[in-house]
């Protein structure tokens, strides 16, 4: 243990990873409390325990298959459009078990707005792309409508670009451009929580660096869950840091001693680069 | 295996060393088998190009001399009094659009089954089953059995039995086409409609059918054009009809079953206007096929 501490100091001294984030962590939003799930006989997450503090960025990070993508998808019951994949346990938004059966799932993801890998800009002209999320959850009047829609892409720093194309396809948008487009169409449905699934991993550095000042600006409003394969990007983004491994959580803390002192040695060969 | 020579496994590994002249020997027979393919495909399509032309060719200069303003003015009349074909258009135009009405949306919903609703069910997969049976099904058989089905009972032939005929024909592949067009969406485009909080209907028509249009369309296209040159399953339903009508509950003239008349029959006139039909058909599916490709390509 001795040993390990002293290759973590010497790590950071090399200043290779700076949790920027001092923040002391809020109250949890959502909390996870010893959650199972299973891929068919498959059990990819194993006794889950952990809190999303609110209006804060949780970083989640691990190697591939560790189950960090699985946990998101998990939190706005993504899982349920494919039978054969279950949860067990528990996931708290404000007291109430989203597990359930009874709960309103459409009525959850519009409290749990998602974010994916790949652009997935509709068929649909610009505008068009914003008002869907907001039509199936709100009677808004034409004015009204025009105004949320403004509203959303400037919050994700795209209205400058896209206002004199509203009417024009979002397919022709570029690959950042679709993106934050598809961060605009996700808060203007007003969600709680954001997750974001690996969103900058198919962008251009510029492209990512516009989303991850976007996540540091959202973060005042919105509560966000970021799954990233980039170490630098959750010491950038990350308030906290939750690292998985195996389907299980090894370690989650604040972002700022997760990278200066991990109390795992899996962690500390993980965000040193040893494996993964 | 080791081998004797030890310079001779640091070059090429174990074995025997390389004999150059039955390479040499392997090198010429691969470029003549080599040679000898190439030719066997080129005179393949040379044939097939060939039959393929001459067929055109012979239609378009029997077809072109044949054409006149009289072919889409008059209607069909006795050999030697000057007839046209107009019954006979006006019958195919109108059987195969209310065909196409009937068997796009039910091949569109079929489709939308298989690919949204239910992948790989039993009951999916025997729908799929019998869906690409009845599209290789000899189109006589779908005539013969609309003819159970609407003729007998109700008393006659009709315009009604042969448009369902080419609905029967229009399926299927509506079918395929949708199932194959909404199968190339990803996954994520869904998990991004339902992640918003959108029930999986809204899912299905406002974004799935949005991003498969132009494929879809395309294949409700390729089977208008199918259709349009359909005759068997026109004979037995919708029998054909030397007047002018457009009673659908009466028998309906057609392109395909007046040219299948009037080729067989002695008269040069009714010939020349089997010709001429033949070309309006051709004309008119090859311009969808190119509607559709065009489509299909902008996608």
């Amino acid at each position: 243990m001795s040993a390990s501490m002293t290759q973590t100091q010497t790590q950071t001294e090399t200043g290779k990873l700076h949790a920027r984030s001092h923040a002391p962590l809020n109250e949890p939003r959502i909390a996870v409390r010893n959650l199972d799930f299973y891929y068919g006989a498959n059990k990819a997450l194993k006794g889950i325990d952990f809190d999303l503090p609110d209006r804060q960025v949780t970083g989640m990070i691990g190697p591939s298959g560790c189950g960090k993508s699985t946990l998101l998808r998990v939190l706005n019951r993504m899982y349920s459009l494919y039978p054969g994949q279950r949860a067990t346990g528990e996931v708290l938004l404000d007291g109430k078990n989203i597990l359930d059966t009874d709960i309103d799932i459409n009525a959850l993801r519009s409290r749990i707005g998602m974010v994916f890998q790949k652009p997935t800009p509709f068929p649909m002209t610009i505008y068009e792309n914003i008002a869907f999320g907001i039509r199936l959850h709100e009677k808004l009047s034409r004015s009204q409508m025009d105004e949320r829609v403004e509203w959303a892409l400037t919050r994700a720093a795209i209205w400058g670009e896209v206002k004199d194309r509203l009417n024009t396809s979002a397919m022709g948008l570029s690959g950042g451009q679709q993106q934050r487009l598809c961060i605009a169409r996700t808060i203007a449905v007003r969600p709680e929580v954001i997750l974001l699934d690996e969103p900058t991993s198919a962008l251009d550095p510029i492209s990512t660096l516009k989303i991850e000042e976007l996540i540091d600006e959202l973060k005042r409003d919105f509560t966000i869950a970021i799954v990233t394969h980039n170490m630098q990007q959750a010491a950038r983004c990350a308030d906290q840091v939750a690292f998985f491994y195996l389907g299980e959580l090894i370690e989650v803390a604040p972002a700022e001693e997760m990278f200066t002192a991990p109390k795992q040695k899996k962690t500390q060969e993980y965000i040193t680069g040893r494996f993964g | 295996m080791s081998a004797s020579n030890p310079t001779l496994e640091v070059a090429s590994g174990s074995g025997p060393a390389k004999d150059m002249r039955v390479a040499e020997a392997l090198g010429r027979r691969r470029r003549r088998v080599a040679k000898a393919v190439k030719y066997a495909c080129y005179g393949a399509t040379g044939l097939g190009l060939l039959l393929l032309f001459s067929i055109l060719a012979t239609l378009f200069w029997n077809g072109f001399s044949a054409l006149s303003l009289g072919v889409f003015t008059r209607v069909t009349a006795p050999p030697g009094s000057e007839g046209g074909l107009l019954n006979a258009i006006v019958g195919s135009l109108i059987q195969t659009v209310i065909g196409t009405v009937i068997g796009t949306p039910i091949g569109l919903l079929v489709g939308t089954y298989l690919a949204e609703y239910s992948k790989s069910s039993p009951l999916a997969n025997a729908v799929r089953f019998v869906s690409d049976i009845l599209l290789s099904a000899p189109s006589i058989l779908i005539g013969l059995f609309v003819y159970q089905i609407l003729v007998v009972p109700f008393g006659g032939f009709s315009g009604w039995a042969g448009s369902v005929a080419l609905a029967i024909i229009v399926i299927p592949i509506v079918v395929r086409t949708t199932e194959d067009m909404l199968r190339l969406l990803p996954d994520t485009l869904r998990e991004a409609v339902i992640g918003l909080g959108a029930p999986k209907w809204k899912m299905v028509t406002m974004v799935c059918w949005r991003a498969a249009a132009s494929g879809i369309v395309t294949g409700v296209l390729l089977a208008v054009a199918r259709v349009a040159g359909e005759t068997a399953p026109l004979l037995f339903t919708s029998l054909g009809n030397l007047n002018w009508s457009l009673s659908l509950s009466g028998p309906m003239s057609s392109l395909p079953l007046t040219i299948y008349a009037y080729a067989g029959s002695p008269y040069p006139d009714w010939i020349a206007l089997a010709w001429a039909g033949a070309l309006i058909i051709t004309l008119g599916v090859l311009g969808l096929n190119i509607v559709a490709r065009s489509l299909l390509r902008r996608k």
